[in-house]
């Protein structure tokens, strides 16, 4: 947290940074990181790594382009289009996760191995499913991907707008701000859903249990094998949320549009206080994380700095964090969990 | 006497040509703290875990209340109200007091006809206060990451969770290595309390003072055999040392 002022104070107190623009663009540029890391957030928990959600979301991105187009093209409403897609996605993702679960669970396999594993299939599937191209020709689905709860129209004549989107002569849409718009709104509440189950439901206490100490988890009656199941299949949900969710923003399905935000996703989590270990981590700390990564990348570039910094700065500020983790737990005396086992 | 809780009838438990428990007959009351006593390798813990459902005996009969019983898995055990409670406790350190002491039996709020549920956590809270109240445990917060809590206190979570969940019979395994002085004693009276409330203990120790301090019999084994049966008040340190190395035997005619 104090990290989060110290690097964002001098952003914000650029001139520009502070627009309702930049703010919602920001919000809107890092939903995927977002959703990538709410999964991500129950897996690490769990003690576990997910390192296939960046492809998982490749998939459902294509998927959901090509259950958006094939429904559209055989006469479906576009409502009815976009739902399709969205259910294609994070079907098709959770699937994935399911099968990465079911191998860890069942077969004992270490997680990082696995997702690494089915990370390189999926992306093959992915490839083949959009035949190595970009998947277009969808209907015009831009209004779901671009178009917002609120809008606010700068100057004389202008003012907030609900759900509609006011009429405006050309020469006046730079002064249209966007508030919320609605991938930031679906994320939202997907975030609001993750924090309910994992800090509100059983299911989510089982997932510190197993995190902390499986054993302990075990021997109390948790049905841990098809927890981790449930835990990576919820993951790779989530990743198809995101896939969905670019597929409605750029209205076509990319194969390599999740690869570059796996890391990212990962930084997020771990930026925002999941312990690597298991056992410890909150949804608000990676929503957090996430925001600071945002901030990071595109604070930057507005102060001019090269963008190759970003890289540098991002990773930096990721051994940061685990080493705040870590001196935290000496404090408190995690180590000694650690040596008694 | 009234009937035995636990009558174990001739077990016997053999790892291919090892035999680890050799035709070992036992008896459990309410109420009394028996300490199982031997050396390393004489086969407490392989008894034990025949008890608790982890190992299956062999050959020989087990009967709880009366009745006999097989345990194919530990939970076959617990569900009988055998509580084991092993050297590393079994506790989600990372978790507070109630999340532990409801560990995989977690209360539920139901919504929409049951379709939403979520954790009834003021409930199992103020649960956990009267488990521990009962047993006369005190912590200042129970909401706090029980890795803060020392190790006699996590001993005590662990003991108030089994009574909690209606344990008939307790098997704490070495309840008192790694502990200070103090907190041995408070151990102690932790098993005192149980017996008073009716809940027999068996005692698995090295620690002779323990035994002595707490024990109202003890039997002690010697390479899978029983060797003594005795009330506490009736042997002494020296005597049980000569049983646990192998010295002494009543057992042989």
């Amino acid at each position: 947290m104090i990290l989060f002022f110290v690097i964002s104070v001098p952003v914000f107190s650029s001139a520009t940074f502070v627009t309702v623009r930049n703010s919602q663009n920001i919000l809107v540029a890092i939903t995927p990181v977002v959703l990538l890391g709410l999964g991500q957030t129950f897996v690490i928990i769990s003690a576990g790594i997910d390192l296939s959600v960046g492809w998982v979301m490749s998939l459902a991105s294509v998927l959901s382009a090509l259950a958006i187009r094939d429904s559209y093209n055989i006469g479906a409403p576009i409502w009815l289009a976009v739902v399709l897609g969205l259910l294609a996605g994070t079907l098709g993702g959770g699937f994935v996760g399911f099968l990465n679960g079911l191998i860890i669970a069942k077969l004992k396999v270490p997680a990082f191995i696995v997702t690494l594993g089915s990370s390189f299939i999926v992306r093959g599937v992915a490839l083949l499913m959009s035949e190595n191209t970009t998947v277009i020709g969808l209907p015009d689905i831009r209004a779901y991907g671009n178009e917002a709860l609120f809008y606010y129209v700068r100057g004389a004549g202008g003012g907030f707008y609900f759900l509609q989107r006011p009429p405006l002569p050309t020469d006046m849409l730079r002064q249209l701000d966007r508030i919320l718009p609605w991938p930031v709104v679906l994320t939202a509440v997907v975030v609001g859903i993750a924090m309910f189950i994992l800090h509100r439901t059983q299911f989510g206490r089982h997932t510190y249990a197993i995190g902390g100490n499986p054993e302990a988890a075990r021997r109390a009656g948790i049905p841990v094998d098809r927890r981790i199941i449930a835990i990576y299949a919820l993951s790779a949900a989530t990743a198809g949320i995101g896939g969905f969710l670019s597929t409605l923003q750029y209205t076509a399905g990319s194969a390599v549009i999740g690869d570059p935000l796996l890391l990212s996703s990962i930084a997020a989590v771990i930026i925002g206080g999941v312990s690597l270990f298991g056992g410890a981590g909150s949804i608000m700390g990676t929503v957090i994380g996430s925001l600071i990564i945002a901030v990071l990348t595109t604070g930057l570039v507005m102060l001019n700095v090269q963008a190759f910094w970003q890289f540098i700065v991002v990773g930096a500020v990721v051994i940061i964090a685990v080493l705040i983790d870590q001196s935290r737990d000496l404090l408190v005396g995690r180590h000694e969990r650690e040596s008694e086992t | 006497m009234s009937d035995p809780v636990l009558s174990i009838r001739h077990l016997t438990k053999r790892f291919g040509g090892l035999t680890a428990v050799n035709h070992v007959t036992w008896d459990i009351f309410p109420g009394e703290v028996v300490a199982l006593l031997g050396d390393n390798g004489a086969g407490k813990s392989t008894l034990i875990k025949c008890v608790s459902g982890v190992y299956q005996p062999t050959e020989g009969e087990m009967f709880f209340d009366g009745k006999r019983v097989q345990f194919s898995k530990p939970i076959d055990a617990r569900s009988k109200g055998i509580e084991t409670i092993y050297q590393d406790l079994a506790l989600a350190n990372n978790l507070d007091v109630p999340a532990n002491i409801f560990l995989g039996r977690e209360m539920k709020n139901r919504y929409i006809g049951g379709l939403i549920k979520t954790l009834n956590e003021r409930t199992m809270l103020s649960e956990s206060e009267a488990a521990l109240n009962a047993l006369e445990i005190h912590f200042p917060t129970l909401t706090q990451p029980i890795e803060s809590l020392s190790g006699g206190q996590r001993q005590a979570v662990a003991i108030a969770r089994a009574v909690y969940w209606k344990a008939r019979l307790m098997i704490m395994d070495e309840p008192t290595n790694n502990l200070g002085v103090p907190e041995q004693q408070r151990v102690l009276d932790l098993i005192r309390r149980l017996r008073d409330q009716g809940v027999p203990v068996i005692l698995i120790t090295h620690t002779l003072p323990d035994v002595f301090a707490v024990s109202d019999r003890l039997m002690v084994m010697h390479r899978g055999r029983k060797v003594a049966e005795k009330r506490t008040t009736e042997t002494s340190t020296e005597e049980l040392v000569q049983y646990m190395v192998g010295a002494r035997d009543d057992m042989v005619a």
